[in-house]
């Protein structure tokens, strides 16, 4: 199972089905059982279920997640990979000892990747889909992947399989939300 | 949370607002008429029917015109955002975007200008399994243009339903059609949804076509108990 974990500012929101519903489309349409939670409704017994987990974005103007810092530590012992999309890579560098601070960008942005990881096969240029009011700044450990004019654009952590990207692969970089996947431990009872 | 729906009259607008209206009141309609076929934000075949729409879900509206032009319709739908902050306090505005990177972009920035929520419910969903909750949820819906191949005269006024489901999955396997037109290639009118009080009935339309592009204009139509 993999958990797709909406950071909206309530439970069954209307911005669910934006930014934690194509997601859950993608994961999907690679085979895998996505499960959808709201922040505030995750148990222990679901993040032990899970094969990987993902955070994905919020609404431009709803940044509630990032007051809420405290209900996202178990993230810090999470023993299966993590990807964080936009509101979820903001969540990372708060949880690992980050920062967040005020930076906008709608639209389509070129990315250049800096260095590769299992995410980013190769250095290259790219567009992809921007959506965020508030940018990253990751613990001084993790290491910065890629980047746009203004912001950082991908991390990771130093060790373990944590991913944060500050775009929105599900909107036109799907493959790099499939790479992710590949990371995650098989579950043979939840193939196709 | 007091929302504006933008309205075209076509199907994905009037399915955000049905989402919309699950977990937050929806205050109003937002209409921009453009006087452009060729834009890219607003033009649709029987927008002017917005109204008629509006009446039956017993929902003000807030309609602009505009010439279309790229950086002036821009500036008459703010226009519009603003009227109904003003009339009727909306905090946030609701989109039918499903793919359209180009619209989404451009509203999401009226909305911060404004300081105020934009929502698509609609944004990527399953295109497949959007188009049987649209009828799941007894929506009522007909083709009112075409504008690619393969679609013909007789798709004019066709009634939405599994069979015409069926018909454009085919041609999305074939042609490469996006299944809900949001590639342009099919526009939709809205003659009945869940949350309408009457439903509308068209008294006379006629259809222009040439070489797979053509509409259905509707004339005059009227709204009738269900």
């Amino acid at each position: 199972m993999i958990l797709i974990v909406d950071l909206s500012w309530k439970p069954r929101s209307l911005s669910c089905s934006e930014f934690a519903g194509p997601v859950s489309t993608i994961v999907d349409n690679a085979g895998r059982h996505p499960v959808m939670v709201h922040f505030s409704e995750i148990h222990r017994k679901i993040t032990e279920n899970a094969a990987g987990i993902i955070l994905c974005g919020t609404a431009l103007k709803d940044n509630d997640f990032a007051s809420r810092a405290e209900e996202f530590t178990w993230l810090v012992g999470s023993p299966v990979p993590v990807l964080g999309i936009c509101a979820g890579m903001q969540v990372l560098c708060q949880v690992f000892g980050g920062k967040i601070y005020p930076g906008c960008e709608i639209g389509m942005t070129e990315i250049r990747v800096i260095k590769t990881d299992p995410l980013f096969v190769e250095e290259k240029v790219f567009q992809a889909y921007e959506l965020h009011s508030f940018a990253s700044n990751p613990p001084d450990d993790w290491v910065i992947t890629a980047v746009s004019d203004g912001y950082v654009q991908a991390v990771h952590h130093p060790d373990r399989p944590i991913f944060g990207l500050m775009f929105h692969p599900e909107v036109r970089n799907r493959d790099l939300i499939v790479r992710f996947l590949s990371l995650c431990r098989e579950e043979p009872g939840y193939q196709d | 949370m007091k929302l504006g729906v933008l309205c075209s009259g076509g199907k994905d607008s009037l399915f955000a607002c049905h989402l919309a209206m699950q977990s937050e009141e929806v205050a109003c309609l937002i209409s921009v008429r453009s006087r452009n076929e060729e834009s890219y934000m607003f033009h649709t075949p029987n927008v002017h029917l917005v109204g008629l729409q509006a009446e039956a879900a017993c929902l003000p509206l807030i309609s602009v015109e505009t010439e279309g032009q790229e950086e002036s319709e821009l500036a008459d739908l703010r226009r519009a955002v603003c009227e109904a902050a003003e009339r009727h306090g909306i905090e946030g505005v609701v989109t039918g975007a499903l793919l359209s990177v180009y619209q989404a972009t451009r509203i999401q920035r009226i909305c911060r200008d404004l300081d105020l929520w934009c929502f698509n419910p609609l944004w990527y969903a399953d295109q497949e399994s959007y188009l049987h909750r649209l009828l799941g949820a007894g929506f009522k819906v007909i083709i009112a243009g075409i504008f690619s191949a393969p679609f013909d005269e007789t798709w004019l006024g066709r009634l939405l339903d599994l069979d015409t489901i069926e018909d454009l999955e085919r041609y999305a396997e074939k042609y490469s059609i996006t299944l809900t037109g949001e590639g342009g290639e099919y526009e939709t009118f809205v003659i009945d949804a869940p949350f309408f009080h009457k439903q509308i009935v068209i008294d006379e339309a006629t259809t222009e076509y040439c070489n797979n592009h053509g509409v259905l204009r509707i004339k005059k139509a009227h709204l009738e108990e269900k």
